[in-house]
């Protein structure tokens, strides 16, 4: 288990991580969550002391990053990538990686398969493409078999395909009992993959819970209702003990109806209905009201656009994630 | 804490894998060698036409090591790669990862430049020795003179701690474009000239160039107050600063 205690980095005037503490639980994916700027990668850093704390300190099994032996079969870490000689041959990097750590040499033929890049092993890395890069970087972390892996901004400049491969990759590494601990700006990105969430926002701890419960706090789901006689309705609603708000733009939410109780409500009334739609808050949303105080910076114009709630007909994010729950639990 | 041999052989891998370790110390082979080679004919067939002084004081030994001059840079370029290499690129933040004791890959590293840099500094000093004073003609020496082999290689350890300061100073500076914006000048331009103005010569005197110079001496170079053993230890302190210098920083600093 790593556990983050109170920590913090300072930068000259600028607080990048402000008295940060969590754990991150064994045998899961955590998902390290916040805007551009909030000091993810600078926590990562410093839980893989490549950077030194200005106070506070993190431990991995109750021991200092540079106290383990041969770190690369506790911790695989992906920080950058193409964080590469560009001169140096993809196998020649993995191989110099695995020596410094004593791991078998047959495991870079090994990685180099699993990431796809055996048949480019013996080319530059120089001449790689961003996604190759990102592989490489996947396969030195995977190099030494470690129970707790790392992956800042994963899917970063990655094609859809790429991104799918990283998502499915921490999935099975979790699925074979790894802890996973992976940043990401993307509250969708980290709802199809993670377990547990931490949220940091301007190097402050700002949430740290199971994702289920974020999902439970933050995704309500409702019902949209468009109809020439909103005041029919909303009697007949609030006859049958449903509540409503208005919206803008003529129509309504129900919020803890279901659509066909709400259809059939409306026929019985003999009220026309334009629009009846069951919607899901969307978690994004959830995740910029959570960080706004916290954004970096701001675009023009002071408040952020809130983003309009997703129609239910996407899978809802706390739907995907609890049927990648279940793929994993089976 | 990782094995020593282990992170040896790794760092060994690093320098094996890229090109610019061969390029580099071909390239220092070639012009001290050729250099030296170019100065001694030179000077033989300039000879009678030298002072009288310059007679008097004429150390074949030395001469044929002049291409060291020009030779040294690539050593420099080669010994900030190693290090400036991954700063550039990032991949120091994957090496400190797998070898999360600085200490150890700062003395690693420097093994396997010694490694490396001894054996090609000792063909390079013996050729060139050989070499030039073939083409000295009568004006040559030979090996088995008063401290002749000491001055050959003398030459061999300048030319291992030239890389062993580099390396440091690598360390210190990280981005290899510092580190040779500085180290070049330095040791082409800064030093040669700061070594001919009165009263900072008597500085410039001190410099890791002039005492290496005093190594390979075997004639005594009046304007020196030093002989090659000083020289030596002068040379070995600088590269002991600059390694402790890249070594503190190294510490301390965010990677």
């Amino acid at each position: 288990m790593i556990e983050v205690h109170e920590l913090t980095k300072r930068y000259g005037e600028t607080l990048a991580v402000d008295r940060l503490s969590f754990q991150v639980p064994q045998g899961a994916v955590t998902g390290f969550l916040g805007p551009n700027g909030a000091g993810k990668s600078t926590t990562m850093r410093m839980m893989l002391d490549l950077d030194r704390p200005t106070s506070g300190s993190v431990t991995i099994d109750g021991r200092h990053y540079s106290q383990l032996t041969e770190p690369l079969k506790y911790i695989g870490a992906l920080l950058e990538a193409a964080a590469v000689h560009p001169g140096r041959s993809a196998y020649n990097h993995l191989l110099w990686l695995a020596q410094s750590n004593r791991i078998p040499t047959r495991r870079v033929d090994e990685m180099l398969a699993l990431v796809g890049l055996s048949e480019v092993a013996r080319r530059r890395a120089g001449g790689f493409s961003l996604g190759m890069g990102q592989r490489l970087g996947i396969a030195a972390a995977l190099l030494g078999d470690p129970q707790i892996m790392m992956f800042d901004e994963p899917v970063n400049g990655l094609d859809p395909e790429g991104i799918l491969w990283v998502r499915n990759l921490m999935k099975s590494l979790a699925a074979e009992g790894r802890t996973v601990f992976v940043s990401s700006h993307l509250m969708s990105e980290m709802a199809l993959t993670a377990d547990h969430l931490v949220v940091i926002g301007r190097g402050r701890l700002l949430a740290n819970l199971s994702m289920n419960d974020f999902i439970d706090q933050n995704s309500h789901s409702f019902v949209r209702v468009r109809t020439p006689e909103p005041e029919a309705l909303l009697d007949a609603l609030a006859a049958a003990g449903v509540a409503s708000t208005a919206v803008p733009g003529g129509g309504f939410e129900v919020m803890d109806g279901d659509s066909a109780h709400i259809g059939d409500l409306a026929r019985e009334h003999g009220i026309a209905l334009h629009e009846l739609s069951p919607q899901r808050a969307s978690l994004e949303e959830a995740f910029m009201r959570m960080t706004a105080d916290s954004v970096e910076y701001r675009t023009g114009g002071g408040d952020l656009q809130q983003p309009t709630a997703e129609p239910a007909a996407v899978p809802a994010w706390g739907a995907a994630w609890k049927a990648g729950k279940r793929r994993r639990e089976n | 804490m990782a094995s020593p041999g282990a992170v040896l052989l790794s760092e060994w891998t690093k320098v094996r894998t890229v090109r610019s370790t061969v390029i580099t110390l071909l390239v220092a082979f070639v012009v001290t060698v050729g250099l030296g080679a170019v100065i001694c004919l030179v000077t033989n067939n300039q000879f009678k036409s030298m002072s009288e002084s310059e007679k008097l004081t004429f150390d074949a030994t030395s001469t044929s090591f002049s291409g060291v001059y020009l030779g040294q840079l690539a050593l420099i370029v080669f010994a900030v790669l190693v290090v400036g290499n991954e700063y550039s690129s990032g991949m120091i933040r994957v090496t400190l990862a797998a070898v999360p004791q600085r200490t150890m890959l700062l003395l690693c590293k420097a093994a396997v430049v010694v490694g490396l840099v001894l054996p090609v500094a000792l063909v390079t000093s013996f050729t060139t020795f050989f070499l030039g004073q073939a083409l000295l003609g009568s004006h040559r020496t030979t090996l088995g003179a008063d401290h002749v082999l000491r001055a050959v290689l003398g030459m061999a350890v300048y030319m291992t701690f030239i890389a062993l300061l580099s390396l440091g100073v690598g360390f210190m500076l990280r981005k290899p474009v510092l580190s040779l914006g500085l180290l070049m000048p330095f040791f082409f331009l800064i030093s040669p000239i700061l070594s001919n103005v009165p009263k900072v010569k008597n500085v410039a005197r001190y410099f890791p160039d002039v005492a290496g110079s005093q190594m390979v001496h075997v004639v005594t170079n009046s304007s020196i107050p030093y002989g090659p053993l000083a020289g030596f230890m002068i040379c070995l302190a600088w590269v002991l600063a600059t390694l402790a210098g890249g070594y503190v920083l190294l510490k301390r600093r965010d990677a």
